[in-house]
């Protein structure tokens, strides 16, 4: 992995750039020992580490555009950081850059029933804006799986997703305005609890955009009534091949669930061994699918489904009697994750997104790349929006095995691509997927989205090394046709 | 003008202007010709040829077509399968006047949607994917074909919304979702705009999922052909959508709960779904609205929109048109005075902003048609704009930038 070559000027300068830094922030909020910053030299890909240079932990906006400015004056990298449960290494640190942490950015500033919408700062955990308006029957729809911890700040900046996307969309369409800083120093408001934007929308190319644009300092987000009812169902198939042929015929119907998910074999049998949810283990394949809306809907449409799936020789099918049975369903795919982090000493989750059709030639390509790279692996599936999360097994303590488990997961998303998807679905490109944008973009796309990173941030100083697999000066971007490869980067450590 | 048959001509069409700065208005239907600042370029770049179906898969819930591709004909290929743009694309060519045919790349590059944007989310949230041409002459895509994807960012959002001042769109990807079996339209007659908004706020708190909030006053009734509508008061609509028996099971509780709260003695009414297509359609589409006048669209925090209306009601000879449960005020200016400082002032201290729809080319040269922005945001709008097209050759000045 290769990032931008350290400024031994900058390391240098490191005692004198805290000191600057404490000038404008509490002493304690500028973490210099290595003990206080070893818990930030990592986040949700763990990978991959690096010591950061210094951490600086701002709480207000001011402070924030001011530890800009300093960092800019020093000619210092910044890498913003929310919660660090990225998948993806988006908060990585650099070894010459400040660490900007979020996390004291903890309040939320408004509840507003009447438009509905929540203002919230963006260290506020996703599950607590729900926790905050429940009690009204509201609730806030994106829910990544991390949602307990990660920060709605970060899901902007990431574009986080969940379980319920193709129903009620992404942390994107969620999101009604920021406040962000940028590199500059200058604050920008955009959005608000009105819809829509009076020029362009640089709120929805904020959103997404990795921490590479600005640091945002304020959100706001719609929230929603939640459904009346919600039943869902249970269903076990032969095949692989059986379950993606109901969840086409599903959408064909014209229903969209508010969640469809597909587990393969060992994803289901890892799950059942964990939480006990009550999964057919003789099924190849299991699929969850979840109806809501007022009562008189989630029941025809339960019945709707539940038909599908005898036509298409569903092996069992169950429907939820009740609320505790429907959590009991979600269970087991909620705890995916760490039941199979039991199974093996390490786990690599993977996240591309596919055309839906393609899912039993996708799964059997998987199947057999698991024997050619000898390590076993588990599948989850967002089946109603195509994203597909395969957790390939290997054991980190074994010389070899991780890098086995990232050509493995390079082959899946190169896959992914091949027949019509993307590299990633919700997890966002970071240091991770950052080399196989090629694949997917050609020098031109490439070429066009840094010269928006240019309109932001001109010298490149806000998380540097993250989703291009090039970086360029935005000088040489403002030719016509752009020489690759000019820049050198050196070898990053790796643990 | 230039009226290149293919993405590639496109491209030779732009390097071309690129290289002699020649500046060029971005056109396909030509629908929308008269929204925005009125600022004539060298050359028309006619697009319209770039039009067809690429590929539509109604199991996958995506339809990739050329942006020039009328709208028209993209909701019929839709209907065929029940399927259809969700967010409920409006047509203006009746509002401005104007005889082209709306095409997906123009309602794209304006944002546009309808009634149903208070749920189903805006054009915007349903652009998944694009080719385009820069103003450098550069073809680029980004996004993709499915409907879950962050990589790399994500320039539908940015161009949704430029009015071509960006890049001119070749090749767009929007996802589609399943059309509502049935419909129904609950009307409530004479109610005042104050109240009716209030009612229509505490109606987007319950669960009864409501596809559409909107409050008519008496004056613009006149231009409804729904004869439930026509010439029948102030009329406050909501409409509900989906299977027939939800639909019919929220009616019910529509009845029971709330319309004793939308005022005693108002007469209520309801719609089939041919009706409620119909008014729907005249009111996304703007067909209420006086044919002549100055027209000004404001979208403004929902429980914002009485006060807005009525500072401007106070100053100004106009009719207001709620949707959005009170979110977006079509304001009808009587005469031909655009009154920017009222209308800007009226929403001044509550956030949203104010695009002037319909007005002179006198007038849309004179003032602002979109909300001026802040320095520092109006100077990052300039550096965007130079990423894109560092010669302004795109639609120069229809944007403020």
């Amino acid at each position: 992995m290769l990032l931008p070559a350290p400024d031994a000027a900058v390391i240098g300068r490191r005692d004198e750039l805290a000191e600057a830094l404490r000038r404008i922030l509490p002493r304690a909020s500028v973490l210099t020992g290595e003990d206080e910053r070893r818990p930030y030299e990592s986040d949700g890909l763990t990978a991959y580490r690096q010591m950061p240079l210094l951490v600086a932990l701002p709480e207000t906006t001011a402070q924030v555009a001011a530890v800009l400015k300093v960092c800019a004056r020093f000619g210092a990298k910044v890498v913003p950081r929310g919660a660090g449960t990225s998948l993806s290494g988006g908060a990585l640190p650099l070894g010459d850059g400040v660490l900007l942490g979020m996390a004291k950015f903890n309040r939320i500033l408004e509840v507003d029933y009447d438009n509905r919408s929540v203002v919230a700062q963006p260290g506020v955990a996703n599950l607590a804006i729900t926790r905050a308006v429940e009690a009204r029957g509201f609730y806030y729809a994106p829910d990544p799986s991390s949602q307990v911890v990660c920060s709605i700040g970060g899901n902007v900046a990431e574009n986080a997703g969940g379980v319920h996307c193709l129903k009620y969309g992404m942390t994107t369409n969620n999101v009604l305005g920021v406040e962000a800083v940028l590199m500059s120093g200058e604050v920008i408001r955009v959005g608000g609890k009105h819809l829509d934007a009076g020029g362009y929308d640089i709120l929805g190319v904020l959103t997404g955009s990795e921490g590479l644009l600005a640091v945002i300092t304020e959100v706001t987000v719609r929230i929603l009534r939640r459904p009346e009812t919600a039943r869902a169902l249970l269903i076990g198939f032969a095949s692989v091949e059986a379950a993606g042929e109901c969840v086409a015929r599903i959408i064909a119907a014209g229903i969209i669930p508010g969640g469809m998910e597909l587990m393969d074999k060992p994803a289901v049998h890892a799950a059942e061994a964990f939480t006990h949810a009550g999964y057919p283990l003789d099924a190849e394949a299991i699929l969850i699918v979840e109806l809501d809306g007022t009562p008189v809907e989630a029941e025809e449409l339960s019945e709707r489904v539940g038909d599908i799936a005898g036509a298409v020789g569903a092996t069992s099918v169950r429907a939820s009697a009740s609320d505790a049975e429907r959590l009991t369903f979600w269970k087991g795919r909620k705890a995916a994750f760490p039941a199979v982090g039991r199974i093996a000493p390490d786990y690599y989750c993977m996240d591309g997104t596919i055309p839906r059709r393609k899912l039993p030639e996708v799964l059997t390509r998987v199947g057999e790349l698991s024997k050619k790279y000898a390590l076993g692996v588990a599948n989850v599936f967002h089946a109603g929006d195509g994203n597909l999360h395969p957790l390939i097994l290997y054991d980190a303590n074994k010389p070899g095995e991780l890098a086995r488990a990232e050509e493995f997961g390079a082959d899946i998303l190169r896959l992914c691509v091949k027949v019509g998807g993307v590299l990633t679905g919700e997890h966002g490109v970071g240091v991770e997927k950052r080399d196989l944008m090629p694949e997917m973009f050609g020098e031109a796309d490439l070429a066009q989205q840094q010269r928006l990173k240019c309109a932001f941030d001109a010298e490149g100083a806000l998380n540097p090394g993250k989703v291009f697999p090039t970086l360029h000066r935005c000088a040489e971007l403002g030719r016509v046709h752009v020489h690759r490869g000019e820049t050198r980067f050196s070898d990053l450590p790796r643990f | 003008m230039l009226r290149p048959a293919t993405a590639a001509e496109t491209q030779e069409a732009l390097t071309d202007a690129w290289a002699s700065a020649t500046t060029l208005e971005v056109r396909a239907g030509g629908s929308k010709s008269a929204l925005g600042r009125d600022a004539p370029a060298a050359v028309v770049l006619d697009v319209s040829a770039l039009s067809g179906i690429v590929d539509y898969d109604p199991a996958e819930l995506v339809v990739t077509a050329l942006a020039a591709t009328p709208l028209a004909s993209i909701k019929a290929a839709l209907a065929e399968r029940n399927q259809h743009l969700a967010f409920e694309p409006p047509d203006y060519a009746a509002l401005l006047g104007s005889d082209g045919a709306a095409t997906l790349g123009g309602t794209l590059a304006a944002n546009l949607s309808g009634s149903r944007r208070i749920g189903a989310g805006a054009a915007r949230d349903h652009f998944l994917g694009l080719r385009a041409v820069s103003g450098r002459g550069e073809e680029f895509k980004s996004g993709g074909r499915v409907v879950k994807n962050v990589t790399g960012y994500d320039l539908a959002k940015l161009l949704a919304g430029s009015f071509g001042t960006l890049a001119v769109l070749t090749e767009v990807t929007l996802k589609v979702l399943p059309a509502p079996e049935d419909a129904c339209t609950v009307i409530v007659h004479g109610q005042t705009p104050a109240k009716a908004v209030q009612w229509l706020t505490q109606l987007t708190q319950t669960s009864l999922d409501i596809s559409g909030l909107a409050h008519l006053p008496a004056a613009l009734t006149a231009n409804s052909h729904v004869s439930a509508v026509r010439d029948t008061g102030n009329a406050t609509v909501v409409r509900l959508e989906g299977i027939a028996s939800s639909v019919a099971a929220r009616l019910q509780v529509l009845r029971d709960r709330w319309l004793a709260d939308a005022g005693h003695g108002h007469e209520t009414s309801v719609l089939d779904v041919e009706e409620t297509r119909d008014l729907w359609r005249e009111i996304t589409d703007g067909r209420l609205l006086p044919r002549t006048g100055v027209i000004w669209k404001i979208s403004v925090p929902p429980a914002d929109g009485t006060m807005v209306a009525e500072r401007i009601a106070r100053q100004l000879h106009s009719d207001i048109l709620f949707d959005w449960a009170g979110g977006l005020l079509w304001v009808a200016v009587q005469g031909d005075s655009a009154q920017e400082g009222v209308v800007r002032e009226a929403c001044r201290d509550c956030g949203g902003h104010a695009t002037l729809v319909r007005a002179s080319a006198a007038e849309r040269r004179r003032c602002p048609v979109f909300q001026p922005q802040p320095p520092a945001l109006a100077a990052l709008s300039r550096r965007i704009k130079d990423a894109f097209d560092p010669n302004g050759i795109l639609n120069p000045g229809r944007m403020a930038v």
